[in-house]
């Protein structure tokens, strides 16, 4: 899914990420760890392709839409319905019976009921909660999260126990977290960036 | 057809965002008229048709700019442009979705801006709106592209008019031609050459614009 080796990452004259090696396979669940700054977002969206290295060498074996990605940002359009950013990701998606999987997500992250309302009224955590019913739409084979607890309630980070524990036996995971001992029991890998 | 269902979704999802937001139109029809109000009243009574219609290309290609610096507004301030690059769909899909969406602004504006003209300097005829519709799609073209060049940049409000009013010299050069010339094929031609050319290149380049 993802090899990596000797990988560097810079912006200008800053190096962000030097002598990186990465193996991410089928099933594993890599957590990535590391204070402000230290290149978790940077690698994770190397390794989503939204990101070129700087130098080495980065192999990316599933394709771009088979890869779900929660990133900082809910990555939603806060003018429309938490309906609509969802009907127009599965569109572009191609996900199979759009509005049947539409609806088992927004009902499994509590958001059936505000399904209509528009993205740009939800709290943190509803928007955190919509940002992974976006991510996991697809059922991505590799699934890349950034803080994926950030925002949620004791409520919400729950059901994301219960949707990483059904889904680590069908896809590979890459999460960064401030949190590692919240998920630490998944991980089959652990990255500490310093 | 799964292209073309990309395309239409993205940039029916632009139209319904302007629908609710409101906020590039408005301000397009607003700087288009008062531009053409400001016009009027700088314009000497004795200048002539052609000054006139110097000044209505003058006002439209800067009403252009302002709804091209709001095209990737939602996008950059969401973040929205990673998930969209992510599909699995063409890439090119997003430039075309965003170019269909930002013509029909344009030509909404120009639904205004021209009978505003003829109301305060000259009638409006065939060849020039022949020439303002070929300008209309270079303008969606080629500002598409700009506009996502310039989103990803942190100095976008100066970087778009740098690079836009340069590669607009062409449409500007078409547009006043076919609407003053005798014969205004050649310029609409040219118009329509430029168009078609530009088309092909923003579509084929915009991958690389979206990706780092």
């Amino acid at each position: 899914m993802i090899h990596a080796r000797a990988l560097e990452k810079r912006y200008g004259d800053k190096r962000i990420l030097r002598d990186l090696d990465l193996d991410v396979g089928q099933h594993d669940f890599l957590l990535v760890t590391g204070p402000n700054g230290s290149g978790k977002t940077t690698l994770l969206r190397l390794c989503a392709g939204l990101a070129a290295p700087t130098r080495g060498e980065l192999e990316l074996t599933t394709p771009r839409g088979r890869v779900g990605y929660l990133a900082h940002e809910p990555l939603v359009y806060r003018e429309l319905t938490a309906l609509e950013n969802l009907d127009l990701y599965g569109r572009l998606y191609r996900v199979p019976e759009r509005r049947e999987r539409i609806g088992m997500l927004l009902e499994r992250f509590g958001l059936w009921d505000a399904r209509h309302a528009h993205a740009g009224s939800f709290s943190r955590g509803m928007l955190q909660r919509l940002a992974l019913c976006r991510a996991l739409l697809h059922e991505p084979d590799l699934l890349i999260l950034d803080e994926p607890y950030s925002g949620l309630d004791e409520d919400g980070a729950l059901l994301l126990d219960s949707e990483l524990t059904d889904r680590t036996q069908d896809a590979a995971f890459v999460v960064a977290t401030h949190d590692p001992q919240r998920i630490d029991r998944f991980a089959s890998a652990r990255l500490a960036l310093a | 057809m799964t292209y073309l269902a990309d395309v239409g979704a993205l940039a029916r999802k632009d139209l319904l965002l302007e629908l609710r937001a409101r906020d590039t139109l408005p301000a397009m029809l607003l700087f288009v008229v008062s531009t053409l109000v400001v016009f009027h009243f700088v314009l000497p009574a004795d200048s002539s048709d052609v000054a006139a219609t110097g000044l209505l290309w003058v006002a439209l290609l800067f009403t252009a700019l302002l709804g091209l610096s709001r095209a990737f507004a939602a996008e950059r301030e969401q973040g929205v442009i990673d998930g969209l690059v992510l599909a699995p769909s063409d890439r090119s899909a997003i430039w075309l979705g965003k170019a269909l969406s930002v013509l029909a602004f344009l030509v909404l504006a120009e639904l205004i801006a021209l009978p505003a003209y003829a109301l305060f300097f000259e009638r409006v005829d065939a060849a020039l709106i022949g020439g303002v519709a070929l300008a209309d799609l270079g303008i969606a073209a080629v500002g598409t592209l700009l506009a996502a060049m310039a989103a990803a940049s942190r100095a976008r409000e100066l970087l778009l008019p740098l690079l836009f009013l340069p590669l607009a010299i062409p449409i500007v050069v078409g547009g006043v031609g076919a609407s003053v010339a005798g014969e205004p094929a050649r310029y609409l031609g040219l118009l329509g050459l430029y168009d078609a050319l530009f088309a092909i290149i923003c579509w084929a380049s915009f991958e690389y614009v979206v990706t780092e």
